[in-house]
């Protein structure tokens, strides 16, 4: 709370500095404030958006059906359905290690979960189109056409790796 | 930005005719994740748009620019690896920095890493995923960012 409060006093600091230059001809502070409000105009243009998209996944996509599909399957089908909960869901990497575990108490073998935790950093769909509003369709594409195979193969070597060797997760 | 517009249209639409009160959910849902983000967010611009104005553009060209090749692959490697900071900010700098003339291969570099990478959040992975998995994913996926960030240059001509 207390960090809260700090955030928002500087920012309104921040605010009345920027008019405050601007008011008076403060180069240095202009020039802040320009770079500021590019940054802001910019993602005030897509942000909307990409909350709706996310808004419309967490209602709409019913994780307990992926998530259960994942937790069952021993072939080739759970890194699919690795994939789908981690481009449908929203939070990246972090919010995905408690999900991990949960799928690995729910019995889903190593491999799937080492890359349905890096896929949730990579291929979040909102997050995917909010990367190519910006960078453009072809950079998106060509790191994900790049990226998934390596994460598959490497989710494979590791997963065999560490079963082999009866490497247990701590699920408390 | 506009095939961003048109999909998340008509996937509005095909929900609202659907059913209007999870459409209405949705929004609600859209409406507290952005207002919970906003802060950080805002700090975080204000914070980059001072740094910007700080560091020249020569530097920063000098170090991630369209010549800097291997040193700018690996500088972008390195800051996305220890940076914590979500993509909704991230990219959009990234936008800003390749109109100044930044390769695409260093801000690939810098973004996949920071979204695959986690040495701040190291501690956390660790006490879900166990010490030894969590250095072996961190380490291949560092791996994988420069794989991918070496195929965006070539892409881009940036390389070769």
């Amino acid at each position: 709370m207390n960090k809260k409060l700090l955030s928002i006093i500087s920012i309104f600091i921040f605010f009345i500095f920027a008019m405050m230059s601007v008011l008076f001809s403060f180069v240095p502070g202009k020039m802040i404030a320009w770079n500021f409000w590019l940054f802001f105009k910019n993602m005030m243009t897509i942000l909307p958006v990409i909350f709706i998209l996310i808004g419309l996944f967490e209602v709409w996509v019913p994780r307990k059906v992926i998530e259960d599909h994942m937790g069952t399957d021993a072939k080739f089908g759970g890194y699919l359905w690795g994939v789908l909960l981690a481009s449908f869901s929203a939070g990246g990497m972090f919010v995905s290690f408690p999900i991990a575990c949960a799928l690995y108490r729910k019995g889903a073998n190593l491999k799937v979960i080492f890359f349905y935790v890096s896929c949730a950093g990579l291929c979040r769909i909102p997050m995917t189109l909010y990367e190519a509003s910006f960078l453009g369709i072809k950079f998106t594409l060509i790191r994900l056409a790049i990226a998934i195979p390596l994460l598959l193969m490497v989710s494979i070597i590791l997963g065999t790796y560490l079963e082999k060797n009866n490497y247990i997760l701590d699920t408390k | 930005m506009s095939i961003l517009y048109i999909i998340t249209t008509i996937l509005f639409l095909l929900s609202l005719i659907a059913s209007r009160e999870k459409t209405f959910k949705a929004l609600q849902v859209a409406w507290q994740k952005f207002m919970k983000l906003l802060i950080p967010f805002l700090s975080m611009l204000i914070m980059v748009s001072v740094l910007l104005y700080f560091v020249p553009n020569e530097l920063i060209l000098e170090w991630l620019g369209q010549s800097s090749g291997y040193k700018g692959l690996l500088i972008g490697a390195l800051l996305g690896s220890i940076s914590l900071m979500p993509g909704f900010i991230a990219y959009p700098i990234a936008g800003v920095l390749i109109k100044q003339g930044v390769a695409y291969m260093s801000i690939a570099a810098f973004a996949t890493t920071l979204m695959m990478v986690g040495l701040l959040t190291y501690p956390l992975e660790k006490a879900y995923l166990g010490t030894k998995a969590t250095i072996i994913r961190n380490i291949s996926a560092f791996l994988i960012s420069i794989i991918v960030s070496i195929g965006i240059g070539i892409l881009y001509g940036e390389l070769l």
